[in-house]
């Protein structure tokens, strides 16, 4: 009612009610609710579960037990593959998990910021795998078949991976400024051409197919100066592509809230129409728009392709195209929601293997990751079901927060 | 940049160009550079009854023949333009076809083209991605953006071939491979038009638990006893009388199981229903003006909610074509993207069921091409047969299709006011 809001006094009760309605809440009960579909499928699908159900009238602890158990089990391992592994020998053993989720999570982070952007602008960039591919054939070439001096080589090489995808992307974009090719359909069809292509690549010996490779599709690993240096010693696999991932967060951040560049892109992304009539050239932005989204996926392409020791094979995109589309929903395409998902799914990435040691298929962390997503894309839905208040506009938040932090906002 | 893009309302040069070109590579590679060797046309199999004379003709005279007829059509193209007349998209459609027969000539050289077999082939591998674009066409009409065909075709096609082995009656799988995809459209209905969810999102996400959920499902339980679990077999083909004895149309089309007779079905039926029944300019309202249908007393979440959900029939039977009409068993992520094709299909045949059939056909004939070539001439490297269907989607979007227009109210949840 008062026209000052620091000389009101706080209101607990409304500014609980801000933070229930907010989009953090909704989206730790989204990880919360996946989760339970999740264990949902594991105990359906279990084994001794059914069997119990059977004298389920005589003996309900069991069928409980039994479903607690399979649940334990399944989410343990995930966390022992992922996060913590108690049972190691060593401390150096124990914290092995967390930086494979680490290494995991740079190229999904990356190619989530990619996607992220699209997003933004209103464009919907179904083609990170064709965009990641175009990285790996420009940054396997640069590491099977230059010699350059060390440092150089990787630097070059990652150059080469961002520059192979944000071309991609750039392609789609002009097609799209110039004769209006809705872009879904360009991204998708590049996706086959461009792997069918990668594939011929890899087939011929003159091209990118290794020497050793005998009849497989598979390249020569990369030379030793052109892989990305490890950062814990060679007995982590975790290397400097979690740096780029970092680095492209911060990039990200800076260039859609704070450069002009981002402004425009925004801009259009609210309203292209509106945008055009404030003298945005929204043709030129979608092109800008399309190669910069693609250039965040060529950051994951050098990952690839300058990671492994044994050179990359036609599988060596590992889905992250289409997980980029999960993981940049999932962080609202914002520069601390990408980093945030990206290290989740980079968690189940990380804890699959120990899930299947256990007996339960790791697909049903493809089940989780769909359902966390599909909650967080239903607000009222969310609301629904815990009775959370709607979208509060009280300014109690930042009122609350000027007093805890004193030196406040603007 | 933008200079010819202002000119809406004059016809564009973008297609009689791509026409042009396009005829120009015919005319250069397969004709002029084409090998003479003979290529034979086999219309009719052995063992028919009717039997047809092979046509034997040049690999490189039928080359020029087709670019300069190409590049007439091209030209006609260019006067329509010139005179400002749309050319029909009729026009395209003849002149693939025109083109994929000089590319299977120059593929041929020296070698029998089984035209039958061929044609049949591309039918019945088409049969889920017209099924898929139907389910795609009936949502988007209404206004409900459908990226979840991959997902409806995949759970489509667990519940086919796991159903019918559980039940040993391969009716019952259909059905139920028919009613899941309905119930999975349904939630993407209710997610888009109670929930006001971003409906792309939705899309997405529903193949993400489409893929997880059947993969879970196949790993954890039907790999542990797939002959219990996983082994329908495939419908009976069924033979026409007389009409399956006509030569090329007799196996193509009277020759075939019951998928195929359904999806043509219920393409012309759709057609019809959505072109000259008051049920299907209602639907068509609500995906255009949503607003103006509710005025005049159209519920517009009814509608979509039902169009929706029914398209889900559609894309589940697709589904069905893909184990129980063809492979006779589930895999994992079988669909391989077939449901994006499809969403393709959609776009490229402008919201409208004939010509998404006929674009999916395309595809259907490409696959079919690319295992075909691989035999008769392994020259050509497989990488690049397998991009054609691809290349010729973008240059067909880019050259034919252009701006096309989807629904007004595709995507836009409606809220009522």
């Amino acid at each position: 009612m008062t026209k000052s809001v620091n000389k009101e006094p706080i209101d607990w009760n409304a500014a609980l009610k801000e933070i229930l309605s907010g989009g953090v809440t909704r989206t730790v009960v989204s990880v919360i609710l996946g989760f339970a579909v999740g264990a949902f499928f594991m105990i359906i699908s279990n084994r001794e579960f059914l069997q119990s159900l059977g004298y389920f009238f005589a003996d309900p602890l069991s069928s409980l037990r039994a479903a607690g158990d399979v649940v334990g089990a399944g989410y343990g391992a995930l966390i022992q593959g992922s996060i913590y592994n108690p049972n190691a020998a060593t401390f150096e053993g124990a914290i092995r998990p967390f930086t494979e989720t680490l290494r995991l999570a740079g190229p999904l982070i990356a190619a989530g910021l990619g996607i992220g952007l699209g997003f933004r602008v209103g464009l919907f960039n179904i083609g990170g795998t064709g965009q990641l591919v175009s990285g790996l054939i420009w940054a396997t070439f640069v590491a099977t078949r230059m010699e350059l001096p060390p440092v150089i080589h990787f630097v070059v090489a990652i150059v080469a991976a961002i520059v192979g995808a944000a071309l991609v992307g750039a392609f789609v974009g002009f097609l799209k400024a110039r004769t209006g090719a809705n872009e879904v359909i360009t991204t998708i069809m590049l996706n086959y051409i461009i792997v069918s292509f990668f594939n011929f690549l890899l087939t011929d010996n003159a091209l990118l197919q290794g020497e050793t490779a005998g009849g497989y599709t598979k390249s020569d690993p990369a030379f030793e100066t052109a892989r990305l240096p490890y950062l814990l010693g060679e007995s982590y696999a975790l290397n400097l592509g979690f740096v780029l991932a970092i680095a492209a967060v911060v990039v990200y951040w800076w260039l859609m809230e704070r450069s002009t560049i981002g402004f425009r892109l925004r801009a259009v992304g609210f309203s292209p129409s509106a945008a055009k009539t404030a003298g945005i050239n929204v043709e030129r932005t979608f092109v800008l728009a399309l190669g910069l989204s693609a250039a965040f996926v060529g950051i994951a392409a050098a990952n690839q392709a300058l990671s492994s020791t044994g050179g990359v094979t036609p599988t060596s995109h590992a889905g992250i195209g289409f997980d980029a589309i999960t993981v940049a929903l999932l962080g609202g395409s914002s520069a601390s929601g990408v980093l945030l998902a990206g290290l989740l799914f980079g968690a189940f990435k990380a804890g699959s293997s120990a899930i299947q040691i256990v007996g339960i298929s790791p697909d049903v962390l493809g089940i989780v990751q769909g359902s966390i997503v599909l909650f967080i894309a239903a607000p009222p839905l969310i609301r629904a079901i815990f009775r959370l208040p709607p979208p509060q506009t009280t300014s109690m938040l930042s009122a609350l927060k000027s007093k805890l932090f004193s030196r406040g906002g603007k | 940049m933008s200079t010819e893009t202002k000119k809406e309302t004059r016809e564009s040069w973008k297609t009689p160009t791509v026409m042009g070109s396009l005829a120009a590579v015919v005319l250069v590679f397969f004709g002029i550079l084409g090998k003479p060797e003979t290529v034979s046309f086999e219309l009719t199999g052995v063992r028919e009854t009717v039997q047809l004379p092979n046509i034997d003709v040049a690999s490189n005279i039928l080359g020029i023949a087709s670019g300069i007829l190409l590049l007439a059509m091209a030209g006609f193209a260019a006067l329509q333009v010139a005179r400002n007349v749309r050319s029909s998209i009729w026009l395209s459609v003849v002149f693939g076809a025109i083109a994929l027969v000089a590319l299977l000539g120059w593929l041929a050289g020296g070698a029998v083209v089984p035209v039958a077999f061929i044609l049949g082939s591309a039918l019945v591998l088409a049969v889920p991605i017209i099924l898929g674009a139907m389910a795609g066409v009936m949502s988007e009409r209404v206004g409900v953006v459908n990226i979840a065909i991959e997902g409806q075709l995949l759970t489509g096609a667990f519940m086919a071939s796991v159903v019918s082995t559980l039940t040993g009656n391969q009716i019952i799988g259909i059905i139920s491979a028919m009613i899941t995809a309905a119930l999975f459209s349904a939630v993407l209905a209710v997610f888009a038009i109670r929930f006001l969810a971003q409906q792309i999102i939705v899309g997405v996400v529903l193949n993400v638990l489409a893929i997880g959920i059947t993969n879970f499902l196949y790993q954890q339980w039907v790999t542990e006893d797939e002959s219990a679990t996983n082994s329908p077999g495939t419908l009976p083909i069924i033979h026409i009388p007389f009409l399956g004895d006509i030569p090329i149309i007799g196996p193509v089309l009277f020759q075939n199981r019951i998928t195929v007779w359904l999806a043509i079905a219920i393409v012309i039926v759709l057609w019809f229903v959505l072109f000259k029944t008051k049920l299907g300019l209602r639907a068509r309202a609500v995906g255009e003006n949503p607003l103006a249908a509710d005025t005049v007393g159209i519920n517009v979440g009814r509608t979509r909610f039902w169009w929706v959900t029914l398209g889900g029939l559609l894309a589940g039977l697709g589904g069905a074509a893909l184990t129980i009409g063809s492979s006779g068993s589930f895999g994992r992520e079988m669909s391989g993207g077939l449901g994006f094709i499809a969403l393709a299909v959609v776009i490229l045949g402008r919201w409208h069921p004939g010509y998404a059939t006929a674009a999916a056909l395309l595809f259907g004939f490409s696959i079919i091409l690319r295992i075909w070539a691989n035999q008769v001439s392994p020259g050509i490297p497989t990488n690049f047969i397998t991009m054609v269907p691809y290349i010729v989607t973008i240059i067909a979007v880019v050259g034919f299709v252009g701006r096309s227009r989807p629904p007004a109210a595709d995507g836009i949840p409606y809220v009522k006011g």
